[in-house]
């Protein structure tokens, strides 16, 4: 099939970026999404014209390096998918696909459709960990987890950190984000020391990375390859309140 | 003459004696003593947050946006651990023993013993961190058995135990970045290895972004980079793997081991396209409930669910009937690519086998199997468009680790004095074939458990001169860096990077995959020379050094394949035994199994590079089997 992109070009974090229109020719259903872009940029390269940057490593929707907007949509809009895994089975000849970087203060442009997210590594650095020196843990099975609440954890610690969430949001909040980190950690007995803690020091990051705040929108819901529910961000809330009263009783 | 360093004594007393002559570096001085660490995957970030803990000065690098990314996180299906909860009869000496069996025979076995002790401290050490692992209802650490073993001794989490060890390590990396004790570079690839006085003292990176060549110095440099199968360009690692860390290291002096040593995955979903980027691994653990057939008939090209039972051939459960689906995966592989090429395969262009999970369904129900492998059935779905739930899953071999590395002593250390190397990125442990859920095993027990003694034991033994970037092998390293980049920027040809890659690819496929011959290594040791040459006069690469520039990055990585290649067709041509992932055609029993020839191949080789041009000379480091008896593997 033939497919027409309009592509997001831009050189650098300080230039200005303009969309360009591409034809890409003889596309094939059992193709992945990059692996037409990287068609596309086969044929750029040969006509001597600059590739399209975009990040990508795994390409099976785990490592969380790939992510851009397909006609707004963030990985594409086909549920549970990341874009590395997303088959051009799902689009028809001749359509028309709009390709644009995550849209957010807080994840500058680099070039074309890569992006920085390293806040996002910042948000983990304030407290998304358990502290445990290396040779001094217990007997593992001295820690009994309730199934359910292991179940939780998983659930949470799914997330791959692509940013989807946070393209998605209107205010480009990054709470799908923080709450699935602080889920995961806060349903283990292992993560009750730290767990007020952590979750005041992570929420509070967050803020100071010029991410906005969640007003319910349930849009990151809709795109997270990964499925996390917003139901985490209540409970997110929930130890947030107990952090912050703790917080002022000191 | 190499010196694999191994303690005296018996074998359940060396690493304890070892740890205990071990020299100590005060608390108080540590702050002073640099560490370099190249890679974040599970070696590099759990060393770089072990020694970020204990107080040393640690820069660590990534190429990778994020320490995260690294792609110890793909691995899906577990970690092994000689816990013996089951009580089924697992122990540290069962561990050691499958090892040593499973990589037939050409692996050390004082390090794969080490290996095996280590491994329970390992899960200690996750639970801790909060790594989900999956729990039983009374709130226990459940288990599974995994390719290979008939112990159940396979931890995991969902599908995705990759991931969460290295989000464990990860995050106790990043806990380290905060307190400052660790400074992180990411999107920083290393382009070589610096030497003062034969002593490795520091790296030479490229900032990603910006292009900016720099070098940092320190008293220790630690390569756990991963391994190498892009080489075959088709392959299930990320995109970004590559050779470069280590290879830039062989040619400044570390010796390889063993680099013929590939390992071909056998359950990975088949090509389906000219274009394909990578191949996707199906979790082995699938083979627990899974049965793998083909038709009986060649060329059958009913769909699977109208084959009756009479007519298909569950070809593994036949050959194997004491190990079954669950043979080790050079065996399985093996017997795949047999039955494809007799005409059996199934699926387009007939590159691939069945995994069917219908009698797991009907003994199990639905939802047990949607517990323990629905992102794995959901992945296949995404991927491939159809629910095998309703139909059996296609599966096909595909290059998957590579055993092979830099060569280290017990220490981990290279034949540079001060260069370790961990995880993948070396040779040890896993000999000519690594079992499963041993990867995650080795990764951690390098960083968490066997660097943070041996690291220090080499600062305190030696006096290391104080070295900043400001000598001058530093500048001297960076003009060769230099000098390089713009000879690839310089070439203007005609060819894309990935053409060549992907020219290279078939080549080391074909001739040194899943079965070689002297015949086929020798026309690759023709081909591939021949082939580098046009990359060096045909490469077209748009753009400058001073950008973000991903053409420009692969053209380094497959500068360094392109060398790579050639040595390992030439440590392939002269093993001529079949062992482990390695098969040569020459050398095999009448009914098709691997031959080993432990009289002249018991050993591990370690080639040198001799400098542009030269043959490389290849060392020999014997491989004495004291504790587990040489026998030829059977899964029969």
């Amino acid at each position: 099939m033939n497919l027409t992109l309009k592509v997001w070009r831009q050189q650098d974090t300080k230039s200005a970026g303009k969309f360009v229109t591409y034809k890409v020719q003889g596309v094939t259903p059992d193709m992945s999404f990059l692996e037409m872009l990287d068609l596309l940029n086969e044929n750029l390269q040969t006509q001597g014209e600059a590739p399209v940057a975009f990040d990508h490593d795994c390409r099976e929707g785990i490592c969380g390096m790939c992510g851009f907007l397909i006609n707004g949509v963030a990985h594409g809009g086909h549920r549970g998918t990341t874009v590395c895994q997303l088959s051009m089975r799902f689009f028809k000849d001749g359509d028309s696909l709009t390709l644009e970087p995550w849209r957010a203060k807080a994840f500058p442009v680099l070039r074309d459709l890569a992006v920085d997210r390293s806040a996002f590594d910042r948000i983990i650095q304030a407290g998304g960990f358990i502290t445990v020196p290396t040779g001094v843990a217990p007997d593992a099975r001295a820690i009994l987890v309730p199934k359910e609440d292991a179940d939780r954890a998983m659930d949470a610690a799914a997330c791959i950190g692509c940013g989807a969430c946070v393209a998605a949001c209107p205010n480009a909040a990054a709470m799908l984000f923080t709450a699935a980190k602080i889920t995961h950690l806060n349903s283990l007995p292992q993560g009750q020391p730290q767990r007020y803690e952590r979750t005041a020091d992570m929420v509070e990051a967050m803020s100071k990375e010029l991410f906005g705040s969640c007003t319910n929108h349930g849009e990151c819901e809709a795109v997270c390859p990964k499925k996390i529910p917003i139901e985490f961000i209540g409970r997110m809330n929930r130890d947030l309140i107990h952090a912050t009263l703790i917080r002022r009783g000191e | 003459m190499v010196d694999s360093k191994i303690p005296p004594g018996s074998i359940e007393d060396k690493w304890e004696r070892a740890r205990f002559e071990m020299k100590l570096v005060n608390p108080a001085n540590r702050r002073k003593h640099t560490i370099i660490i190249v890679g974040s995957g599970l070696a590099g970030a759990s060393a770089a947050a072990s020694f970020g803990q204990q107080g040393y000065n640690v820069h660590c690098f990534c190429f990778q946006d994020s320490p995260r990314r690294a792609h110890s996180i793909a691995a899906q299906g577990g970690i092994n651990a000689a816990k013996n909860y089951r009580n089924d009869g697992d122990s540290i000496h069962r561990l050691f023993y499958d090892t040593v069996k499973g990589g037939d025979f050409r692996s050390r076995e004082a390090n794969v013993f080490r290996l095996a002790q280590i491994s329970v401290n390992i899960i200690d050490q996750c639970v801790a961190q909060g790594v989900p692992f999956a729990r039983e209802y009374g709130g226990l650490l459940d288990t599974r058995s995994f390719g290979g073993v008939q112990v159940s001794r396979t931890f995991y989490a969902r599908g995705q135990t990759g991931q969460q060890l290295l989000l464990g390590a990860y995050q106790a990396l990043e806990e380290q970045i905060a307190a400052g004790s660790v400074k992180m570079h990411t999107r920083n690839e290393m382009l070589d290895l610096v030497l003062v006085n034969g002593r490795a003292r520091g790296i030479v990176t490229r900032d990603l972004l910006t292009g900016a060549i720099e070098s940092f110095a320190a008293d220790v440099v630690i390569l756990a980079t991963g391994g190498y199968g892009n080489v075959f360009y088709l392959s299930t690692n990320a995109k970004g793997c590559n050779t470069t860390a280590i290879w830039r290291a062989h040619r400044r002096g570390a010796y390889f081991g063993n680099p013929c040593f590939t390992q071909i995955h056998p359950t990975c979903i088949p090509v389906s396209n000219e274009n394909q980027s990578k191949l996707t691994l199906m979790s082995e653990s699938l083979r627990n409930d899974g049965r793998v057939w083909v038709p009986k008939k060649k060329g059958d090209t009913r769909p699977a669910t109208q084959i009756p039972e009479d007519e298909r051939d569950y070809y593994l459960e036949r050959r194997y009937p004491s190990f079954g689906n669950l043979v080790p995966r050079d065996v399985a592989s093996r017997a795949a690519k047999e039955v494809c090429d007799e005409g059996r395969g199934v699926g387009p262009g007939g590159q691939g086998v069945y995994l069917d999970f219908a009698d797991a369904i009907r003994r199990m129900g639905e939802s047990v199997v949607r517990e323990k492998y629905g992102n794995l059935f959901d992945m296949y779905e995404e991927i491939t468009g159809e629910n095998a739930y309703k139909v059996p899953m296609r599966i096909y071999p595909a290059v998957h680790y590579t055993m092979g590395g830099l060569w280290v002593d017990y220490q981990l250390m290279s034949t540079i004095p001060g260069l370790f190397v961990a995880g993948e990125a070396n040779f040890s442990d896993h000999g000519a074939n690594r079992l499963g859920a041993s990867a995650l095993m080795q990764g951690l027990a390098d960083g968490y458990f066997i660097l943070p003694y041996t690291i220090p034991n080499y600062i305190a033994s030696n006096s290391l001169e104080k070295v900043d970037t400001s000598h001058p092998e530093f500048a001297a390293v960076k003009q060769d860096v230099n000098q390089r980049i713009a000879k690839l920027l310089a070439i203007q040809g005609k060819r894309t990077v990935d053409s060549f890659h992907k020219e290279l690819g078939k080549l080391v496929w074909e001739n040194c995959g899943m079965a070689r011959s002297a015949e086929g290594l020798r026309t690759n040791l023709e081909r591939i020379p021949a082939l580098r040459e046009e990359f060096w006069h045909n490469l077209k690469i748009i753009g400058t050094g001073a950008e973000l520039n991903q053409s420009l990055e692969k053209a380094g990585r497959v500068a360094d394949f392109l060398e790579l290649a050639e040595l390992m067709c030439l440590d392939a041509l002269e093993r001529e035994e079949s062992c482990g992932g390695h098969f040569r055609v020459e050398s095999q029993t009448p009914d098709g199994e691997a031959l080993r020839d432990d009289e002249r191949f018991s050993f591990v080789s370690a080639w040198e590079w001799k400098g542009e041009g030269d043959p490389w000379e290849l060392h020999k480091e014997p491989l004495a089997f004291e504790y587990v008896h040489l026998a030829q593997r059977s899964y029969k």
